[in-house]
Formats: structure tokens, sequence, C-alpha cells
């Protein structure tokens, strides 16, 4: 028998002013579904991160367009879809970053990838710049 | 909605900043412009205390980044005290504790500065 895929879903303007509302919305769910503590923050840090970049690059700033946090769950997979509709990137081109070369030149900013695949199980992107740009992050639900 | 405040105490060159609430990519911007005004004050020896910090994302890291370079070429330094488990992980995730100073109390801090 399929197990049964709940959906949540906000839609919100660009703005940084509202990540705390989206990591409050996704954190909810989270403990809904028996995530423990750790495993919570980890999801709230992934999303925040995914959500900044959507703001900072593909909208570069500008805090009134379309920025939509969409939550799947099933018994397996708690997913997490991150759309907008700005400049996409290269998923090819972003390279994981080299953590002690990156702390000694003691750049600023760039994180937000590694962390969200650090944080997460699965990390995907589908680039369409301009019509739809998507991150989907997965954690997986303890059985 | 919890916000983020910052409340600064100042003693013998000593500054410190007490942050409360959520350091993500909205209230960064906040933390950067305190940590500018002790550079153009010349305060170069400064504790940042996380004890009633409830979340920090990468943004907020980032700001201990952009003026770490300056403080320390002045002879200062920004010491970080009063982490909870949540917030010193993201700390370690990213290798930060091999270069900031991390101390369990304020007082351990101010130690090390005198």
């Amino acid at each position: 028998m399929a197990s049964k895929v709940k959906k949540y879903q906000l839609k919100l303007p660009s703005s940084t002013n509202h990540l705390e509302l989206i990591r409050e919305f996704v954190t909810n769910i989270a403990r809904g579904v028996g995530f423990d503590d750790e495993k919570i923050n980890q999801i709230e840090l992934a999303v925040d991160e995914a959500c900044t970049n959507v703001v900072k690059h593909a909208y570069q700033g500008d805090d009134r367009q379309p920025l939509d946090v969409m939550v799947q769950t099933d018994a397996k997979k708690f997913k997490i879809i991150i759309s907008d509709k700005g400049r996409g990137f290269s998923p090819k081109k972003i390279k994981t970053p080299d953590m002690k070369k990156y702390l000694s030149e003691m750049r600023v900013g760039g994180l937000g990838i590694y962390l969200m695949q650090t944080l997460m199980d699965e990390v995907d992107f589908k680039m369409e710049p301009g019509k739809k740009n998507q991150v989907q992050l997965v954690k997986y639900i303890p059985q | 909605m919890g916000g983020f405040e910052i409340a600064l105490m100042e003693n013998n060159e000593i500054v410190t900043l007490h942050l409360k609430g959520f350091l993500d990519a909205h209230t960064a911007p906040d933390l950067e412009s305190e940590l500018q005004k002790c550079i153009s004050e010349e305060k170069y020896k400064v504790i940042v205390n996380f004890q009633e910090l409830g979340y920090i994302s990468s943004a907020g890291l980032g700001v201990f980044m952009g003026f770490i370079e300056e403080i320390r070429k002045n002879g200062g330094d920004i010491k970080l005290t009063n982490m909870s488990s949540k917030i010193f992980r993201v700390f370690d995730l990213l290798g930060f504790p091999a270069l900031y100073e991390i101390f369990r109390t304020e007082e351990e801090a101010v130690q090390k500065f005198t």
C-alpha cells in the first residue's frame, strides 16, 4: 500500500523579514513528524540557508518576488521544496569549499550550499532561470 | 516572533555584546553595524556573549568573518562565550573553533584579554 503523502505550503514575498516565519513553519511540521531536536535544528538551518540564497542571489535583494516553501511528507521522507522565479545558477559549477582554505582566507558568505549538503540527506537543484528554480531538501524520517 | 537584540557593555577597553533572539540574514546587519561602531571608535577588544541567542545561520557567522581581520590587525580580538550546544554545533560545522577562541564564560574571556 502506498504511504500517505501530506503537503503543506507557504507562499511569501522574498524578504529576509520572513525567514523567522519560514523557520517556524518548517520546524513545526518536522516536530509533528517526530524528528528529535538535533534533526529539527538541521532542517531549520538548511531551509533558512536555501531561502536566504533565493533572496540574496536569485532575486539579488528584491524583496517583493515570489518565494514558495512546500513541505511534503510520507512515511520515509521529509521533503522541502523551495521555489523561486529569479536568476538560477549552475549546480555543476558549485564546488564544495575547501574549509581550511576558506577559513584561512576569512571569506565572507557563500557557505549556504555547503551547509545544506552537510545537514540534509539529499539536496537537489532544478534550474530554469526566470521561470522556476527549485531546491529540494530531504531528511529521512527515522523508521 | 523573537526578533534580535544586542545589549552593549563597556568595561576597561573591553566591549561586550550580549546577543538575544535570532541571528539570520535579516538581523545580521544590526550586529554588523555594532561591530563597525566598535572599530570606528577604536575599540578592538570585543567579547560576544551568546547566552540568550536561540538561533544562528551562516549569515550570522559571516559577520564575525567580516571584522576579525581588521580587529586583530589592531591588536584586538573577538572572543566568543556562553554558546548553547545548538549554536556551537553551527560554528563547529564550519570549522570556526580553529579561528576563534570560544569560552564557557564571559569571565574567562575577560581574563584572556587582561
